[in-house]
């Protein structure tokens, strides 16, 4: 067992926000998911106040390595969440984290306080990946907006509040010493690069929502750098991913400072990847001691 | 209503490549699916060659492919898919020979269910969309008369798959020359009391679409989109129905024709069609 923010976890493997959706892979696999749960803590894909229907379509191109995606954060609202996701998520066999976002402060403030209340939820995960409506400004792009909206959210709750951190920013590392300063409890990283793709046929945006974020191998290593940057410039724990397909990139990251590792992209190729990566992990990690 | 689908064993697995057929411009693979379970018509598998794949021309592909099963026969491990070389994925896939192995999940979705009151089934395919039909006629319509449409003789050569089909191509080098929806309509003309079940390109479906809705014929429509996991994990798949978005992996990819106010390909799809970013 290795202890994450309090949470105790049986290895240092989860999947990324957005990557996994354990409700539908259960109506896909059955309860044979469950008995071989690929992840050591499962983390929701962002829940925001109100529902949304995501972008139109296409929502997917191929790239070398890798895959552009401009999903745009489809889900059924807080509530909906609440009433219908919640209780099937209680049933896995390991901790639930909650990934949530806001478009302006009181938003996630409401967010955080509806999950602070359910003890079915073992901590939080903010996705600062979007403009604050009320300023403008992309909220983890920039040191000022993440600390404020941090001091508006952490006194409203015990549980840990992992900040992930978005990869399109200036100065990556400042970010996550002013989400460190403000009280948060980890920082994950990296979420997708801004991408795009232009239709073979007709030369006009491929993608349904014009750019995307680019995920898998082909961030591998952009996700190295990020992730050693930040765990010099914080104390506290770092969840990192990014093109995770083996136990040795896992083993990467954490030894760039990583903590936690989250396995995304490659849950599409293989959606036993986390159990592959962990188990593997465990192998070298014990061929080592 | 209650989900009867076949759930796929958790994770990817190995199957041996046995043999290996070319149809005119299709290429039919069977695979030794040791330990699977037995698919239902309409159901699909997310396939990928073991070895090179992601190592091709521009790195791709890199995501695995669906395809639909072709058939499985009973008391046997194998599956059967029908492939077209239309980019880098099925490439690869085309040219695997027996003992060469392919990684697969599933089977995946939900497929074709029985028709409705006393209606007899009427299928129709068009191209690489013949897949599906040919094990729903296995499983439970032998003796149901296929509609198939082709571009040309090459591909109209893949109506061998199927038992007593009748051919429209694009440039009548085999049988009537025109649209397979034509050759629905006059039989919807002769006699409408059928439920249809239909998988092919999207502009074909568009029009097996309107044409069961203008007669009131109940449609199973076999749908594609672009898929990046097929488990419901990324949101990708999604088509636009009456009721907003599904996941045609996890919903699909037969879909009933009312759900549907138009078949459209992926990329055409109404960006206004529901509520987007709201
Ligand atoms: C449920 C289902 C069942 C199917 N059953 C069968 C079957 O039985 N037999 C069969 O042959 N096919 C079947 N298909 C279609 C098959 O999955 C596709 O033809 C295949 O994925 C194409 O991959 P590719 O690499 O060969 O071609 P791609 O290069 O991926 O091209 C295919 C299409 O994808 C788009 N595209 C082009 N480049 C990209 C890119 N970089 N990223 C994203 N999209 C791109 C274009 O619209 C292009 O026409 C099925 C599809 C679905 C969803
Ligand atoms: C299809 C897709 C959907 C995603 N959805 C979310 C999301 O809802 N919230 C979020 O914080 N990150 C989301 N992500 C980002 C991933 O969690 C992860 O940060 C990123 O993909 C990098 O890891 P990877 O290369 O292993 O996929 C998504 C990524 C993909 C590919
Ligand atoms: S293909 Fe990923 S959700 Fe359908």
């Amino acid at each position: 067992m290795l202890d994450f923010c309090g949470i105790a976890l049986e290895h240092p493997i989860i999947n990324g926000s957005g990557t996994f959706d354990a409700i539908a892979a259960r109506r896909a696999f059955g309860d044979a998911l469950l008995e071989s749960f690929p992840f050591a803590a499962f983390v929701t894909k962002t829940v925001t106040v109100a529902p949304r229907e995501g972008n139109p379509p296409p929502r997917l191109w191929e790239v070398a390595g890798g895959l552009i995606n401009s999903i745009g954060l489809p889900n059924k609202g807080l509530h909906g969440f609440l009433a219908e996701d919640l209780p099937e998520l209680a049933e896995l066999p390991v901790p639930l984290i909650v990934n949530v976002m806001g478009f302006s402060r009181d938003e996630v403030a409401e967010l955080v306080d509806a999950f602070t209340e359910r003890d079915e939820v073992a901590a939080l995960e903010l996705n600062v990946s979007c403009p604050n409506v009320e300023t403008g400004l992309v909220m983890g792009a920039d040191p000022g907006e993440v600390a404020a909206l941090l001091e508006r959210v952490t006194p409203l709750t015990g549980k840990p509040l992992i900040v992930k951190l978005t990869p399109n920013a200036g100065d990556v590392p400042a970010v996550a010493r002013a989400a460190e300063a403000a009280g948060a409890s980890a920082l994950s990283l990296i979420n997708t690069l801004r991408g795009m793709a232009l239709d073979p046929g007709t030369g006009q945006p491929w993608l349904g929502a014009t750019t995307g974020g680019v995920s898998g191998p082909a961030v591998r290593a952009i996700a190295l750098a990020q992730v050693y940057a930040v765990a010099r410039a914080v104390e506290i724990p770092i969840v990192g991913m990014g093109g995770v397909q083996t136990p040795t990139d896992a083993l990467n990251l954490l030894r760039a400072g990583a903590d936690l590792v989250a396995v995304g992209t490659e849950s599409f190729r293989d959606p036993a990847a986390g159990r592959r990566v962990a188990e593997g992990l465990g192998t070298i990690v014990a061929n080592r001691t | 209503m209650t989900d009867e689908r076949t759930l796929a064993p958790f994770g990817r697995r190995a199957a041996a490549v046995t043999w290996r057929a070319r149809y005119g411009a299709y290429v039919v693979l069977g695979c030794a699916d040791t330990g699977g379970p037995r698919p239902q018509a309409g159901q699909f598998y997310m396939l990928s060659a073991a070895e090179r794949w992601g190592g091709g021309e521009g790195e791709r592909p890199f995501l695995p492919r669906a395809f639909s099963v072709l058939r499985a026969p009973a008391g046997s491990p194998e599956l059967e898919f029908l492939v077209e070389d239309v980019g880098p994925g099925t490439k690869r896939l085309a040219e695997l020979r027996e003992g060469d192995e392919v990684l697969l999940t599933g089977p995946l979705g939900v497929g074709f269910t029985p028709p409705r009151e006393t209606r007899r089934p009427l299928l129709v395919g068009g191209g690489v969309g013949i897949a599906p039909l040919a094990i729903l006629q296995d499983q439970l319509f032998p003796n149901a008369v296929p509609l198939l449409g082709f571009r040309d003789g090459a591909h109209a050569a893949g109506a061998e798959l199927l038992i007593g089909a009748r051919i429209a191509t694009d440039d009548g080098s085999a049988g009537h020359h025109g649209l397979v929806s034509e050759l629905l309509e006059a039989e919807l003309a002769r006699d409408s009391d059928v439920e249809v079940y239909a998988c092919g390109p999207p502009a074909m479906l568009e029009a097996v679409r309107r044409e069961c809705e203008r007669r009131g014929v109940p449609a199973q429509l076999a749908l594609e989109s672009g898929m990046a996991c097929g488990f419901g994990a990324c949101f990708g798949c999604v088509v636009a129905t009456r009721g907003g978005y599904l996941r045609l992996c996890l919903e699909g990819p037969v879909i009933d024709a009312n759900q549907l106010a138009e078949v459209s390909a992926p990329e055409k799809q109404p960006a206004g069609a529901t509520p987007a970013n709201r």
